[in-house]
């Protein structure tokens, strides 16, 4: 068996019925993290239990247990991700040496599901980059050309999936954070609709934004991983009560009739033209397999990207306001703590414990929620919000699925653009609308670059629609131009 | 458009320590940001109630019902400074 | 109320606190006497990725407190970020109700000096608590148990014109939140708590002056010593022409003054804006009308009905209502005894008399409301007197007996058979020949009151009174 290539059901099925152990795996993995991640910089922490965790399941699986449907799966999951007993840092400084004593919700479904943690993935800071450049933990290398970035927030996910140094992995998705690293490395990335997946024990960037999901090598792989994590949790108001459908058992390849929309507003020129063949090709396919093309159009996009870093920003700010010296993380080093002015104590801590992007984020979103400008910018980026979303609803009413770019070029270069924060925004007008509408979007590899950088396509859903889309993408991925190709690492 | 004042404002409120570059840097930053924004400021958006929760979820509150699951040495085992199991920091007064 | 030609112009600020058995985003437990940081959870501690998920009872509780207090219950109603920074404040900030609290436009009455006054309540909101910080000079330790309590803040309207007014008010409050048992009322755990806004102004004035709030009271005295306080610095600083600066002053009470905390120019900018981690508060018609059939009877309402349908006089209808505890064993006790005013009269002198010097409360008493009525039917029935009924009721508080077990034991009954008294009083005249002789010619006047103590002092107070009066009559015609 070719534990490198094998998928999530391959692996669990072959620890289930022992012809291989989870330790075998496990170890397996491990090796590779160790030989290949030294160029790549994607893991942040390694778990040095995982071999051992791998032994237990092994044990019980000789008891006749039941150890779920992802038994003895080598899983890397983000920073963002609370993890017990194993460092949870989101990138920064902030939180170096952050052990939490509870695991987020989604990972503790996998792990009851049987997954083993590898580790933690390397990430922009607090998720908030395009690029993986802005993380404590240092850049993270594309694992297609050690000279581009892996794309961000989720790039350590993103470089560790493509390169196999795990079967499975976890991503956080604000505003494209799962979709554009896993379109630069050519891998399937998932951002369920808002709701769907418990942010429990995930730490908060944009709180109306943020949803997790999985960033692994196949839209089955997903379909599963998908299928674990998500569904209410109690400890998680907005999550949906509605039940989790079975995606993996009902994909199917066939989209005859089904209608596939091409917004208005994203074909107005200016991509990559290895971008633009790739979006084209891939609509050229859906046509053959016998679907409808039919053009939508939601003009509020236009708008999709200040209205998102307007509302990321203001809630980011309030929301790392708990990163403060006083209960964990980071503290600005006193040598006299009785003469040390509180707000002094405050501003040093935060000040020399977050990076720069994550502060200027912070700046911005304080002066918007500040006296005087809510309602000119919060509420007003709120209203606007709901205009995209009401479009987005009408669209759906004359499509299933919504195809566009992911990005508008493939990876680019390590430094590149880390000098113009606006210029590295505007990497995310294809995805940050979808997380305003609180829509389920992903990424699925269907092209290649003349420089052999993988590039992705990008569909997008109606609420709680992820079946339609992950058909969508099962089709497309059966008829790849690129199926089967792997980066050179590897 | 940002002055340096407004700069200094902001980091107070938002508890940052930023150095005189830094501030020049964000006032620059913050302006274009700023300017970007202005694309919002004119769409008509009269009588539309602002959305936050993207999605229609059911409400959910919860039972009144005690759980104590962690110990007070688990709470302040990441704590930078404590006494027993206080958290430990400057006089405030 | 006119202090040296100014009016004072209060509002209160009460901060209630649910007495749910959890906090209100989280499970932790609210219970009172926990070591440092026990009552904590990830939550509570503002650990990174985790959330609030609003206690059901919690809501229960604010609204029934909204409907007492005649507010508007909103049917949406929003929780908001309040965004500062302090160590108490684990998250950086408070999850509070800003521009769309649950309850609003309310009024309540209450009587001071016997008029009544009628105060309006601006608002009540649902926030969470902070934790407690212990200074130390050197330091500062942070505990977070109280973290994340639930409270509501209910607001008054700038009504209130006397510092009696305004402790007469936070009184009502707590009696009402007694009333419903949302809130143990305890003001030193800090329960509730008050802070005050104080402003005067030159009598017939219609602008406000500027106001200042006043925190850390903890009883309803401070609050009246407080702002009596507050009311003479203002008027001195305003005659000697200084102007107000609005601030937070702090109430010392051993100094018995006020002093500034800080001014308004170091003031927060909160940030408000509605928490993305909580959906808003959708209460429906049914809800509401659900917890309206579940309120109990409140204060004045009760007190109305023991005036009008018990015929007790309005002081006896006052004291008895103060606590709903109290006003329930009056009811039970009247409803077995069917004598409303001595029912009252037992209640109101000798049980809080005993209540009182033992330290107890109503809820502990030894003597249950039904001993207690049934001891007054006794009375009623001739089978005690009301004398010996003093001591069955003292033999009631020490051992909790029931009164008939008492009277058997003691044998203490009424002795109410005219030929037995007939015997005693022609003992007692017997005895007193000379006494018998000098009434009869009227050489001494008064001497009707000697015999009857005689005749009841030889049948050890069980003689039946009315029995002796009648036949000694006869026998000394």
């Amino acid at each position: 068996m070719n534990l490198t290539f094998a998928s999530i059901t391959e692996i669990a099925d072959a620890v289930k019925s022992k012809k291989v152990s989870a330790k075998e795996v496990a170890e397996h993995f491990q090796n590779r993290i160790e030989s290949l991640d030294g160029r790549l910089n994607s893991f942040s922490s390694k778990n040095s239990h995982a071999v051992h965790e791998a032994e237990a399941l092994d044990a019980r699986i000789a008891r006749g247990e039941d150890v779920g449907p992802m038994a003895g799966v080598p899983f890397g999951i983000k920073e963002m991700f609370c993890t017990k007993g194993l460092p949870t840092t989101a990138g920064s400084k902030i939180l170096e040496n952050f052990v939490p004593p509870y695991d987020s919700t989604v990972v503790a479904r996998l792990k009851k599901a049987g997954i083993v943690v590898m580790g933690k993935l390397n990430q922009d800071e607090f998720a908030m980059g395009s690029s993986n450049e802005t993380s404590f933990h240092g850049v993270v290398r594309n694992p297609w050309n050690l000279d581009c970035v892996p794309g961000g927030s989720s790039g350590g996910s993103a470089a560790a999936q493509a390169a196999r140094l795990v079967v499975g992995t976890l991503g956080t998705d604000t505003g494209g954070s799962i979709r554009q690293p896993a379109s630069f490395c050519g891998i399937v990335g998932v951002k369920p609709t808002y709701g769907r997946v418990s942010r429990y024990g995930i730490i908060a960037y944009a709180s109306s934004l943020d949803q997790a999901g999985p960033m692994v090598s196949s839209v089955k792989d997903a379909a599963l991983t998908m299928e674990v994590i998500s569904g209410f949790d109690n400890h998680d108001s907005t999550t949906t009560q509605r039940s989790v459908p079975s995606w993996s058992r009902h994909l199917k390849t066939d989209v005859k009739g089904m209608k596939i929309g091409l917004m208005k507003e994203y074909m107005t020129g200016g991509l990559h033209p290895d971008v633009q063949k790739t979006v084209e090709n891939s609509i050229e396919t859906l046509k053959k397999m016998g679907a409808d093309i039919v053009e939508v159009s939601v003009p509020m996009t236009e708008v999709a990207v200040p209205v998102y870093y307007l509302v990321a920003a203001s809630e980011a700010s309030s929301n790392l306001a708990r990163y403060d010296g006083v209960k964990y993380g980071y503290r600005a080093d006193f040598k006299n703590l009785s003469a040390i002015d509180l707000e002094e104590f405050y501003s040093k801590t935060r000040g020399q414990g977050f990076g720069k992007e994550v502060k200027r984020r912070i700046m911005l979103g304080t002066y918007c929620l500040s006296s005087g400008y809510y309602d000119a910018y919060y509420n007003k980026a709120g209203q606007v919000r709901r205009l995209i979303m009401n479009q987005y609803l009408e669209a759906f009413k004359k499509c299933d699925v919504i195809l566009s770019a992911v990005t508008a070029a493939p990876a680019f270069k390590i430094g590149e653009r880390i000098s113009d924060p606006l210029t590295m925004y505007l990497n995310d007008i294809f995805t940050t609308s979808t997380n305003l509408a609180g829509l389920p979007g992903m990424s699925v590899p269907f092209g290649m670059s003349q420089e052999g950088l993988p590039i992705g396509v990008q569909l997008t859903a109606g609420h709680f629609e992820e079946q339609k889309m992950l058909d969508v993408a099962y089709a497309l991925e059966s008829a790849s131009p690129v199926k089967g190709k792997n980066p050179h690492v590897v | 458009m940002i002055d340096k004042k407004t700069i200094e404002h902001i980091a107070k409120l938002a508890r940052l320590h930023v150095t005189e570059e830094e501030a020049q840097e964000y006032s620059l930053q913050l302006a274009k940001a700023l300017a970007h924004f202005e694309q919002i400021a004119k769409i008509d958006t009269t009588g539309v109630e602002p959305l936050i929760t993207p999605t229609e979820i059911e409400s959910y509150w919860r039972e009144d019902v005690v759980k104590q699951e962690f110990s007070a040495e688990e709470m302040t085992a990441n704590a930078p400074s404590k006494a027993g199991n206080l958290f430990k920091v400057p006089p405030v007064v | 109320m006119s202090y040296r030609g100014f009016e004072a112009v209060i509002g209160i600020e009460i901060h209630v606190q649910l007495s749910t058995a959890t906090k209100m985003f989280c499970a932790d437990s609210t219970e009172f006497n926990a070591g440092d940081n026990e009552n904590t959870s990830p939550v509570s501690v503002g650990m990174p990725g985790t959330l609030p998920v609003l206690n059901k009872k919690a809501i229960e509780y604010s609204i029934k407190t909204g409907l007492a207090l005649g507010c508007d219950i909103r049917r949406k109603s929003v929780f908001a970020r309040k965004n500062y920074f302090y160590p108490d404040l684990p998250k950086g900030y408070q999850i509070s109700q800003y521009d769309q609290p649950l309850c609003e436009n309310g009024t309540i009455s209450f009587k001071v000096d016997g008029a009544e006054k009628t105060v309006s309540i601006t608002r009540a909101h649902m926030e969470e608590d902070a934790g407690k910080s212990n200074h130390h000079g050197e330091y500062t330790l942070i505990n977070y148990n109280r973290s994340g309590i639930p409270l509501l803040e209910v607001v008054s309207g700038p009504d209130l014109r006397s510092p009696a007014e305004a402790a007469e008010y936070a009184r009502t409050i707590r009696q009402i939140v007694r009333y419903l048992d949302v809130c143990d009322g305890n003001l030193e755990e800090g329960s509730m708590r008050c802070d005050c806004n104080v402003s005067v102004r030159k009598v017939g004035a219609v602008q406000f002056g500027t106001k200042v709030e006043i925190k850390n009271i903890n009883s309803f005295r401070f609050v009246e010593k407080a702002i009596e306080y507050e009311i003479e610095r203002q008027i001195d600083a305003v005659e000697r022409g200084e102007k107000i600066i609005q601030e937070t002053r702090l109430w010392d009470p051993d100094k018995n003054r006020t002093f500034s905390m800080r001014t308004k120019e170091d003031a927060q900018d909160y940030r408000y804006f509605p928490d993305p981690d909580l959906l808003p508060v959708i209460v429906t018609d049914s809800m509401i009308e659900q917890y309206r059939k579940e309120l109990p009877e409140l204060p004045i309402a009760r007190a109305k009905r023991f005036q009008n349908e018990h015929a007790l006089p309005e002081y006896d209808a006052q004291v008895l209502t103060m606590e709903k505890a109290l006003a329930d064993f009056y009811e039970e006790t009247a409803k077995e005894s069917k004598n409303f005013k001595a029912s009252s009269n037992w209640i109101m002198t000798e049980l809080l008399r005993e209540l009182n010097q033992a330290n107890k409360e109503i809820k502990d008493s030894p003597i249950k409301p039904l001993q207690l009525g049934r001891m007054i039917a006794l009375i009623d029935k001739g089978a005690i007197s009301g004398k010996i009924a003093k001591t069955v009721f003292q033999e009631m508080w020490q051992s909790g007996k029931d009164p008939e077990a008492v009277i058997k034991e003691k044998g203490l009954v009424q002795i109410s058979d005219p030929a037995a008294i007939e015997k005693i009083i022609d003992e007692v005249l017997a005895a007193n020949v000379q006494n018998v002789e000098d009434h009869k010619t009227g050489k001494k006047k008064n001497l009707f009151g000697f015999f009857v103590g005689a005749v009841m002092k030889a049948s050890k107070g069980q003689a039946n009174p009315e029995l002796v009066n009648k036949i000694l009559q006869e026998k000394l015609k």
